[in-house]
């Protein structure tokens, strides 16, 4: 593979990886949090939520993209104060292409976990309360792994998302080679100069095969995962 | 052990307001669907927190709305068998029953895993999938996971009412095991009489949200105005009984404090302690002594009680040796015999008309 990607083909590649899963290993947990509370809370502001957490599936990319960068931007309020406290910098470089992954790619994980969360009877956890167990102790040992096959499937949603990401990733973080160009920024700017179009077909085929590998991967992994938790054959 | 339950609900127009006592053995909560059984069910266990209610289990609280203490689900310890038998599907039976075990303090007195297995007859099921069970295999699967998280007292909401008659009377004998093996207060939710007639020590009869009668069960079981709750065709009196010899000819004899019985025949060890529902409807009665009768039982009893219903038919409560029985009559015969309370007469019961569902041990 090497051979037949240039370095910074195959750096784009390997830079899109690692952002797509730091954003959906870093919004998982977040994920399964907002979608629990839509799933099963009552309280005030929840159809706001609800219109927050889908906002990026509808606002034009570019427009998240530049809120984000107003906000974590190196003088925005949340982006000057990570600096000032961490030393963490997010605009302009992949630490930020990974955070605009994760706010597009959010919507759709949260919908897929709250799908399995919905799908799970609250009597077997009413159950699970009688036999002594806690609220969180319920949620590890009964609703957690019997939403497995909805967690995969939406932390692969997640990824898939994340790694063909455009709008927001430039204009939030711009196309810097192996700083912030992903595979779609790369393809970009392969398309932007003559004769770029084989270099720019070689990382659609690229693209491609990840996206297949990656369903492929959830869907063994949901069977397994269905198989295991109602002895069932499951069909993502 | 005693439970002590005073509560009241209101969901829109319904109210529940009950209070009562449960004491030890099986208390069974009756009353056709909508009467406000599972409301009261779930209050105790805490699924459900009414707008008022005292309910404490031998003096530690559960709930006191007045005293807003309120012990959550998982603290207070009731061991709960839903209808629906709620197993986990993710897990093996064995980590089904471990579930609760796991989570019950060390010093909790209870069977352990291999007791509750021999009790209810699951030992062979342990690496099965909860998919993979029988209807009944399931409700005693959450029978044993309740027992095993060692709790204080069983709640059982109709646990066989998705049974079928054949699975029905599959469990029947472990529940009267568990009765009289365990020393563990249960409150146990029906609807059906054959099952109040089996199980029930105490009975507590629900209508429309009230206590319509609270007793111990034979006495609830053979009082003639608890007929119409109960339904005029499935009201009975419950008859003790002692095992006295199995007959060649395929019938049991039994010993009642009014005289013998004969009943089809019964798999049950002589000298052991049953208990015998005799419908209403299958008792005639005679003034004189009957001569010349193809049926076997025929038991001298005292006329207590008569209670004329709407229809044709009346009900008349009687003491037979140190028990009540009941006999549903016309009163058309009522009036050719003038029976009045006070009268001897005798009961005569047909040995075939005694199901063997009607035939428990305790």
């Amino acid at each position: 593979m090497n051979a037949w990607l240039g370095p910074s083909e195959w750096q784009a590649v390997a830079l899109s990886i690692q952002v797509s899963l730091w954003a959906t290993a870093l919004s998982l947990p977040f994920g399964i949090l907002v979608a629990y509370a839509l799933a099963r809370w009552e309280f005030r502001g929840k159809q706001l939520l609800n219109i927050v957490v889908h906002l990026p599936l509808i606002l034009p990319p570019v427009v998240t993209g530049y809120l984000l960068l107003l906000t974590f931007g190196r003088r925005g309020p949340i982006g000057g104060w990570l600096e000032d406290t961490f030393g963490l910098v997010l605009a302009f470089r992949w630490t930020g292409a990974a955070l605009a992954a994760a706010i597009m790619a959010f919507p759709l994980m949260v919908r897929a976990i709250r799908l399995a969360i919905e799908a799970v009877d609250p009597k077997l956890e009413e159950a699970a309360a009688t036999l002594g167990a806690s609220r969180p102790r319920v949620f590890f040992t009964v609703t957690l792994p019997l939403i497995g096959p909805g967690l995969i499937a939406g932390a692969v949603l997640a990824f898939a998302k994340a790694m063909g990401e455009f709008g927001a990733t430039i204009t939030f973080v711009s196309n810097i080679p192996g700083q912030t160009q992903t595979i779609p920024s790369a393809i970009y700017a392969f398309l932007q100069v003559p004769g770029g179009e084989s270099g720019a077909l070689r990382l659609v085929v690229v693209s491609i095969l990840l996206a297949m590998g990656a369903l492929f991967a959830s869907e063994w992994l949901a069977r397994r995962t269905q198989r295991r938790t109602t002895g069932r054959e499951g069909v993502l | 052990m005693t439970l002590a339950v005073e509560m009241r609900h209101t969901l829109g127009a319904f109210c529940v307001e009950v209070a009562f006592k449960a004491p030890a053995g099986i208390t069974v909560l009756f009353g056709r669907s909508g009467s406000g059984k599972t409301t009261v069910v779930n209050a105790v266990a805490g699924l459900l927190r009414p707008d008022m209610a005292r309910i404490t289990l031998d003096g530690d609280t559960l709930h006191d709305s007045a005293a807003r203490r309120f012990l959550p689900v998982h603290k207070r310890r009731l061991g709960y068998v839903f209808q629906d038998g709620r197993l986990f599907p993710h897990l093996s039976v064995a980590r089904n029953l471990d579930f609760g075990r796991n989570l019950a303090p060390s010093d909790a007195p209870g069977p352990d895993r291999d007791e509750v297995a021999d009790l209810l007859g699951i030992a062979h099921l342990m690496d099965r999938a909860p998919h993979a069970l029988s209807g009944g295999e399931k409700q005693r699967v959450a029978i044993g996971r309740a027992l095993l998280s060692r709790p204080r007292m069983l709640l059982m909401d109709e646990p066989l009412a998705a049974l079928d008659t054949a699975r029905k009377a599959e469990i029947l004998p472990y529940l009267e095991r568990l009765r009289d093996c365990l020393n563990l207060p249960v409150l146990y939710v029906s609807h059906s009489v054959p099952e109040v007639a089996r199980l029930a020590t105490t009975l507590v009869v629900l209508e429309e949200g009230r206590v319509a009668r609270a007793g111990p069960a034979e006495a609830v079981l053979s009082d003639p105005d608890m007929v119409r709750q109960i339904g005029v065709r499935a009201a009975g009196a419950v008859l003790p009984a002692r095992v006295l010899t199995h007959h060649d000819d395929g019938l049991t004899e039994l010993q009642t404090s009014g005289g013998r019985l004969f009943l089809p025949s019964m798999q049950v060890a002589p000298g052991s302690a049953t208990r015998v529902r005799i419908l209403a409807q299958d008792v005639i009665l005679s003034k004189a002594a009957p001569f010349g009768l193809s049926a076997l039982n025929i038991l001298p009893v005292r006329i207590l009680a008569l209670r004329e219903g709407s229809g044709p038919g009346m009900v008349v409560q009687m003491t037979c040796g140190t028990d009540r029985l009941l006999a549903r009559i016309t009163r058309r015969s009522a009036q050719t015999l003038v029976l009045t309370p006070g009268d001897s007469a005798f009961a005569i019961i047909k040995s075939v008309s005694i199901a063997r569902v009607d035939i428990g041990t305790g």
